[in-house]
């Protein structure tokens, strides 16, 4: 078995679900390293996106942020907020990848407040692009490092970015474009995906040497579970070796 | 149209769309005359208390931090905000000058939430409201275009909406839901840019952010530049030109303005200074040293210059990538 981390192995697993020949909105983090390892790995023809305006950028060199010149570094535009999110709310973007304080059953995000909204017991950071993306990307994917009940919740603080809002049929109801919403949720405990009917969140796959109890136990709300849960496959040598080396060689974030 | 759902969010900053046509009008010098002064003169004259103030920037990148330091230098107070950036936002709140925020992101991304802004919020000293990052970014195009708000398809659904003062309606052409967003006029904008000439026509490397937009949603206009050039070099480039002189009121030449942050192909982010910022920031006491010796200490930028090292610098220039 492969020595690695469990950052690396959450890189990994959501790199895994970058695919080619699609744009996918990135934010600051583990997405923006799963983002170029597919691009070195099985998908270098994937767009990537980020909000200030850098679109299909190399990332030969690892962002600090993403408004930093390594968004855009020999990118196919260097434009800015307006036509990025335009992009998006044109429907032209596949994938949007977030993170959050806070996630619920129905995928719904939490980066504003924790306690009343004001003034809040813990001020977060506040949407930022996230709830553009999740607005108006096709797929959203969620990562979120720590699967505990304090993050996996019946009910957020504060509904910053929409998931499937309080069910089916409710994102079309508040005017979100059609058939777009939550698509994985990335953990350091699985994958979950929505039940299509209930679009409730759904484990789909365990990492090694974790069992479905865990993953359930850990969740706040009733987790679904699927009829048959995977395994997701440990992080290769080639993933890991192209990861140190090339994704993050000076040790940004890994 | 029918009002569908109302943000209970407070309207910081009403559209007031008559009141920017008679002041660009009265007050847009349309007369080649330089507006090169320094980031002193330019606060005094264009900044007042009581302000709604707007920074453009990406996170730490090709911010106004000379003209930001000034503005706390000077004690500009009771300003109003809209929040897309972190350190300049950062050094206001640690200055107690700020009374409210239109909060879309003020985060250090990768290294965390801001300590300073969590202190600011959660006594209840700043009042927020909240939006999306391209919200805030359209209520600037709104007021860019001359209307009073524009209408987009973020928010819907959320919190996010309930606590803005964006409104829900039916589209009178589709029947669809959609957001309303009151378009947002600053009072004064502040702006760093690659280069410009001494009149204000200004030009940026790279991408742009929300700088097209900002610029021309500014009753008044304060551009701090790293190079001023001659006129007729910036028009051999026009298609590079984003801010015309027209919007600008002052041009302030402040090499390295953007330090602390990054400058795309002139300089990288000074991480240790960062670093070093963001481990002050989480005491009151050393938020206040680091206040004392970076934005109160210097007399000006030329000062700030010499405190930070232009070896320092220089290195920062050659850790910088090419294209």
């Amino acid at each position: 078995m492969a020595d690695y981390n469990e950052t690396e192995f959450l890189i990994c697993v959501a790199s895994r679900l970058m695919q080619d020949r699609t744009i996918a909105f990135v934010g600051t983090g583990i997405p923006m390293l799963a983002a170029s390892l597919a691009k070195k790995m099985h998908a270098p023809e994937l767009v990537v996106a980020f909000e200030f305006g850098g679109l299909g950028a190399s990332l030969d060199k690892l962002p600090l942020g993403v408004g930093d010149s390594r968004t855009f570094h020999k990118a196919l535009i260097a434009s800015g907020i307006c036509d990025a999110m335009e992009t998006a709310q044109r429907g032209f973007i596949e994938y949007g990848f977030l993170g959050g304080a806070q996630i619920d059953m129905y995928g719904n995000l939490n980066t504003t407040v924790i306690g009343k909204y004001w003034p809040p017991k813990v001020r977060l950071p506040g949407s930022g692009g996230a709830n553009d993306v999740a607005s108006h990307c096709w797929k959203t994917i969620a990562i979120m490092r720590q699967h505990d009940t304090k993050r996996f919740v019946k009910k957020l603080d504060f509904l910053t970015t929409p998931g499937y809002l309080t069910g089916p049929g409710t994102r079309e109801e508040a005017g979100l474009p059609p058939n777009t919403g939550p698509y994985r949720v990335v953990s350091n405990l699985g994958v979950m995906g929505y039940d299509d009917k209930s679009k409730r969140m759904m484990l789909l796959a365990t990492n090694p040497g974790i069992t479905k109890e865990q993953v359930v136990q850990n969740s706040e709300f009733e987790m679904l579970v699927a009829d048959k849960i995977a395994v997701n496959p440990e992080p290769s040598a080639q993933e890991l070796k192209i990861l140190r080396e090339h994704v993050d060689p000076d040790k940004l974030y890994i | 149209m029918e009002v569908l759902e109302s943000g209970l969010g407070e309207l910081f900053q009403k559209p007031d769309v008559w009141g920017f046509r008679e002041w660009v009008h009265k007050h847009k010098d349309k007369t080649l005359t330089s507006k090169l002064m320094t980031e002193q003169e330019a606060v005094a004259k264009f900044v007042k208390d009581g302000d709604y103030l707007g920074t453009e920037l990406y996170g730490t990148v090709r911010a106004p931090m000379s003209l930001t330091r000034e503005v706390i230098r000077q004690g500009k107070k009771h300003l109003k905000l809209a929040g897309q950036g972190i350190h300049e936002i950062d050094l206001l709140l640690a200055a107690d000058l700020v009374d409210t925020l239109d909060i879309t992101y003020i985060a250090w991304e990768v290294y965390g939430i801001s300590s300073i802004l969590r202190r600011a919020v959660e006594s209840g000293r700043v009042k927020t409201a909240d939006w999306s990052n391209g919200a805030i970014t359209w209520r600037f195009k709104a007021a860019a275009m001359g209307i009073p708000f524009i209408p987009t398809l973020s928010m819907l659904g959320t919190d996010t909406l309930k606590n803005s003062s964006a409104k829900v309606v039916k589209c009178p052409f589709t029947g669809q839901k959609v957001a309303l967003l009151p378009a947002l006029f600053l009072d004064v904008g502040l702006i760093h840019v690659h280069r410009g000439d001494k009149y204000g026509n200004c030009q940026i490397d790279g991408i742009s952010g929300f700088a097209f937009e900002l610029a021309r949603a500014s009753k008044k206009l304060i551009v701090s530049a790293e190079e001023i050039i001659d006129t007729e070099e910036i028009k051999k480039y026009p298609e590079h030109t984003i801010i015309p002189f027209f919007l600008v009121d002052a041009v302030v030449h402040a090499p390295y303005g953007s330090h602390p942050g990054e400058m795309c192909y002139n300089y990288w982010r000074d991480e240790g200074h960062l670093m070093n910022f963001l481990e002050d920031s989480k005491d009151i006491v050393k938020t206040k040293a680091y206040m004392d010796k970076y934005v109160y200490g210097p007399k000006n930028h030329d000062d700030y210059i010499k405190l930070v090292g232009i070896d320092r610098l220089k290195k920062l220039e050659s850790m910088i990538g090419g294209r």
